[in-house]
């Protein structure tokens, strides 16, 4: 065991500033209105930095730098933006612990976690789009003889990019990683709730990029969220959230005709046939894992693996063994390398979620486990940490169809295959699932059936580079952590060119 | 008293007050998904484009707060809530999408119970 000393503490591997402001145009800015909001950590609730609070004012001045860098960054040849990404992801390897453990200040998340999967995804990510944009190509299109079509990408110019607040760095990445492969520049508003790591990233790796191809406008979702999301000069907003923003920046961006990519959340079916539990061996523990990871990262994932739907004929066992499963997470201090989950990242996420379990009580759940606060003692008290929750119901249940955001999972039985397939897929989401059967028939069928775009398939909450991420349904727009996501920020070129040398003949 | 599907506490009249008095009329939409979602929205009357997908809950009059403050929620979201009652109510907190209240460290947050069989009916009767 370690624990790593906290911020602010002597030896810590990380000192914040006692203020950030806005990052534009390579250099920090104070906000035009002078004003800053303070930011707390979920491990105690004690505030640790303030925060500068951008307005309209400041996402302009970011704005502006954008574009002024836009044509430069966009011009340069793709082994130079892959250059820039291996050497950002290099940079945030030689400081893998003092991002990781930056993260779990802001955020609350253990740093087990951070140090396992956050930060090196993020640094996976970079070096994934820079080969990705040192491997694209354009199309070329014979039209006939004397006419070709050539397909050339280019960038879209400057977007805007909105980051939630339950992988700060990682969902950063998934975002700027594409962008700036394919060669836009970018404002970025972090979450309110987690505004600090992204700047301790910004201190590691600002000399790698030109001033202006990225911009960090911090601030509340009303006063910077909504002028970028409404801003006239951005070509592409991409948002994570839930689906009443979605709604509305696709609201905006109609207005100025440009697409949006979005994200916004799910309710993630977990499908447990019966043959999981044909023998007790490591594929059953394997599944017992799966079932247990709705906890991961305290529940707050939009592919929270939120309802656990178990066939009738394993159901008492398999469930059995889960909560006592549940029983071991073992929750604590987020910087002991031990605690497997930590704090949620807002009181209002903590008062959110006590409020879910209370009306899933009402409804007549039953609680299997948890259900109730934690107060871990001394400093920790004054943190956000909710027991990992097991409740037994019914699909129609609010607690089955609304994502909680926390560490609780909502557990059904069926029948047989129709009957798992029907009830997965009676949510408003698609997102995110989870398959797990011995037999590759049963699997592959039920992953097809299921309206989700990622369907984990005897496994669960893997994010590999290279495996496309995104929505059915309501879930939202687009497709992350793919090579694909290049298309998402660039336009098609194309130069349809006559080698005849002849008259066409109209007139 | 006639039934109603949504209320408000004490606390979020008052701040909905505050927030009338700088922002004008407002509005409310209740959000799902993830991060913030699950959760009501409080916007400028008009702000947010409800349309034909949309359910509207009920007006809630505020003493203070010149115009009612409509609620909505998507009609598909609906279907798996219309056997609660719903509760407006505010914490302290930190963000919540472009809600108006989120600057002022607080966050409107949804209370629910189950209605009582004699509201449902007097409800579908409406």
């Amino acid at each position: 065991m370690t624990k790593y000393a906290a911020p602010g503490e002597a030896g810590s591997v990380v000192a914040f500033e006692p203020r950030y402001d806005h990052f534009i145009g390579g250099e920090y800015v104070a906000p035009a209105k002078g004003a800053y909001f303070e930011n707390p950590t979920p491990v105690t609730g004690k505030t640790f930095t303030e925060i500068a609070r951008g307005t309209a004012e400041d996402v302009d001045r970011a704005v502006a730098a954008a574009n002024g860098a836009a044509a430069a960054w966009g011009r340069t040849a793709p082994a130079e933006r892959a250059a820039v990404l291996n050497k950002i992801a290099d940079r945030m390897e030689q400081n893998l612990e003092k991002l990781a453990v930056a993260e779990t200040w802001d955020n609350g998340k253990p740093v087990r976690e951070t140090l396992a999967a956050d930060i090196p995804l993020a640094i996976d990510h970079f070096r994934y789009f820079a080969g990705a944009i040192r491997a694209q190509e354009g199309s070329i299109s014979q039209i006939d003889d004397d006419t070709v079509a050539y397909h050339l990408h280019e960038p879209l110019g400057v977007v805007g990019q909105i980051i939630p607040w339950n992988f700060p760095i990682l969902m950063a990445t998934w975002k700027l990683a594409p962008a700036l492969a394919a060669g836009n520049c970018v404002v970025l508003k972090p979450a309110e709730q987690t505004p600090a790591s992204i700047h301790v990233l910004i201190g590691l790796i600002s000399d790698l990029l030109p001033p202006g191809v990225l911009n960090v406008v911090n601030g509340f979702g009303v006063e910077a969220g909504k002028p970028l999301a409404q801003h006239k000069d951005i070509r592409k907003v991409a948002f994570t959230g839930e689906t009443t923003t979605g709604r509305l920046i696709m609201q905006y961006a109609s207005e100025n005709i440009i697409p949006v990519t979005l994200e916004l959340g799910g309710k993630s079916p977990n499908i447990f046939f019966a043959d999981v539990a044909s023998a007790q061996d490591a594929f059953y523990d394997k599944a017992q894992e799966g079932f247990a990871m709705f906890a991961l990262n305290q529940g707050e994932v939009c592919t929270c693996p939120s309802r656990a739907l178990v066939q009738s004929s394993i159901y008492d066992r398999f469930v059995g063994d889960g909560v006592a499963r549940v029983g071991k997470i073992k929750q604590g201090h987020p910087l002991d390398t031990d605690t497997m989950i930590g704090a949620q990242a807002s009181n209002d996420q903590f008062e959110k979620i006590l409020s879910y379990i209370d009306i899933g009580k009402q409804e007549g759940a039953k609680v299997l486990t948890g259900g109730e606060k934690s107060d871990l003692g001394g400093e920790l008290s004054g943190g956000y940490y909710i027991q990992p929750t097991v409740f037994e119901g019914d699909n129609k249940m609010r607690i089955f169809q609304e994502e909680i955001f926390g560490p609780v999972v909502s557990v059904a039985k069926f029948d047989d295959y129709d009957d798992a397939i029907k009830i997965a897929n009676d949510t408003l989401y698609g997102l995110g699932a989870g398959v797990w059967s011995r037999d590759g028939s049963t699997a592959y069928r039920a992953g097809r059936d299921i309206q989700a775009g990622r369907v984990w398939t005897n496994c669960y909450h893997a994010y590999p580079a290279h495996a496309a991420f995104g929505g059915y349904k309501q879930s939202g727009i687009g497709r992350e952590t793919h090579k694909m996501m290049l298309d998402h920020y660039q336009q098609t070129k194309n130069l349809l060119v006559s080698y005849s040398p002849n008259a066409q003949g109209f007139f | 008293m006639a039934v109603n599907r949504v209320d408000l506490t004490e606390d979020a009249a008052a701040l909905l007050r505050r927030l009338a008095a700088d922002h004008g009329p407002l509005m409310f939409h209740q959000s799902g998904g993830c991060c913030d979602g699950s959760a009501p929205m409080c916007y400028p009357a008009g702000e947010f484009r409800t349309g034909g997908s949309d359910v509207h809950l009920g007006d809630l009059d505020v003493a203070g707060v010149p115009s009612p403050v409509a609620v909505w929620m998507s009609a598909a979201q609906f279907e798996y809530w219309k056997h609660t009652h719903l509760t407006i109510d505010v914490v302290p907190g930190r963000g919540s999408g472009f809600s108006l209240e989120a600057p002022e460290g607080v966050r409107f947050l949804i209370r629910s119970r189950l209605l009582t069989d004699d509201e449902l009916t007097e409800l579908d009767d409406n």
